[in-house]
């Protein structure tokens, strides 16, 4: 069980940490002019974020322990692949979710 | 400008918010289950998902303190994991910048993957918009995805242990994730980033604290602006 002190603690510095690190640049460095090498890396954070965020996720899924789980393995492969030819958010979305439901239902 | 053009522009962003909502709901429910179960009270996890509002620095917190781990790794380790939000606030000042600071303060608080991923696109889609059409995009995208966070949280934590987390809730987030990212990836610049970052987050996973994750980050953003730099793109 969390002690209730510990709690609030995380959660007070974690709010003036987190609005912090979204205030950092946007709130302090305003309208000045980024220099090109920057925005020529910052072009690419969202893309490389999120797939280092994700990868370890599908490979070794907290939800079987740590071991690759084939199903998750092609949900999420055919929301890459279908994602990436139809250029369409709700059909990967669409296509990851399937994968799942139809796997969970399947008779084994 | 005309009131209309802002208006248009934030509709838009709400239109792109949307599908998120299946997302987040299920998730947001989730974080307030495994709050509850790990003892917080519902006024608790509310605190925390609107004091917060980052869905996987919340879970690593979580985590973390049901491992009874030391509040320094604790809140070190969420702030690490959030720091592509300070990534997210420095893309967004080229766009947002010129806002006065009270404006630039509200989107910052509302800066999550959602809303920068949705606005970072459609801003590269529509450059000519006006700094208010583009701040009208980024609440719209916030609007349907922000409040139900926080909602959905209290509806989990009021539902408490009696929701099943077994039937492959957890990978709704992954798959969220890979759906903004996989129709982005259009130059060979995106291409290397992303294949880079996948590849060191999985080399990396060893590092303590949530670190590897900055490290594969920013191997892909390296590896992206030097492909674009020579001109591979």
């Amino acid at each position: 069980m969390i002690d209730k002190t510990d709690l609030w603690i995380v959660i007070i510095a974690l709010a003036i940490g987190s609005f912090g690190l979204r205030f950092l640049f946007l709130g302090l460095v305003g309208d000045r002019v980024m220099p090109d090498w920057v925005m020529r890396h910052l072009r690419y954070t969202a893309v490389a974020v999120l797939s280092a965020l994700v990868t370890p996720l599908v490979v070794w899924p907290a939800a079987t322990g740590g071991h690759t789980d084939p199903v998750r393995l092609v949900a999420a492969l055919s929301a890459v692949v279908v994602g990436y030819v139809t250029k369409s958010v709700y059909g990967a979305l669409a296509i990851g979710a399937a994968v799942m439901v139809i796997a969970a239902y399947w008779p084994s | 400008m005309a009131q209309s053009d802002v208006m248009s522009s934030y509709w838009r962003g709400f239109r792109d918010g949307l599908p998120f909502v299946v997302v987040i709901t299920p998730f947001a429910t989730l974080f307030g289950v495994l709050a509850t179960e790990s003892g917080l009270s519902v006024f608790e996890t509310v605190a925390f998902s609107v004091a917060v509002i980052a869905g996987s620095a919340q879970f690593a917190a979580l985590q973390l303190m049901n491992e009874n781990a030391p509040l320094v790794v604790v809140i070190a380790s969420a702030l690490i994991v959030n720091l592509r939000m300070a990534m997210y606030s420095a893309a967004l000042v080229p766009y947002l910048g010129p806002l006065p600071l009270w404006k630039r303060a509200i989107a910052a608080y509302f800066i999550v993957d959602v809303t920068y991923a949705a606005s970072a696109i459609d801003y590269e889609k529509h450059p000519n918009e006006t700094t208010e059409q583009k701040l009208a995009y980024f609440l719209g995208v916030m609007t349907p995805v922000c409040p139900l966070w926080y909602i959905f949280a209290a509806i989990g934590a009021l539902l408490g242990a009696s929701i099943p987390s077994e039937n492959g809730l957890d990978f709704a987030l992954p798959i969220a994730f890979i759906a903004m990212v996989a129709p982005t990836l259009k130059t060979k610049a995106h291409q290397g980033a992303a294949a880079t970052s996948c590849m060191l987050a999985l080399a990396l996973v060893w590092v303590p604290f949530n670190l590897g994750l900055i490290f594969a980050a920013l191997g892909g953003m390296i590896v992206g602006a030097e492909i674009e730099r020579r001109g591979l793109v």
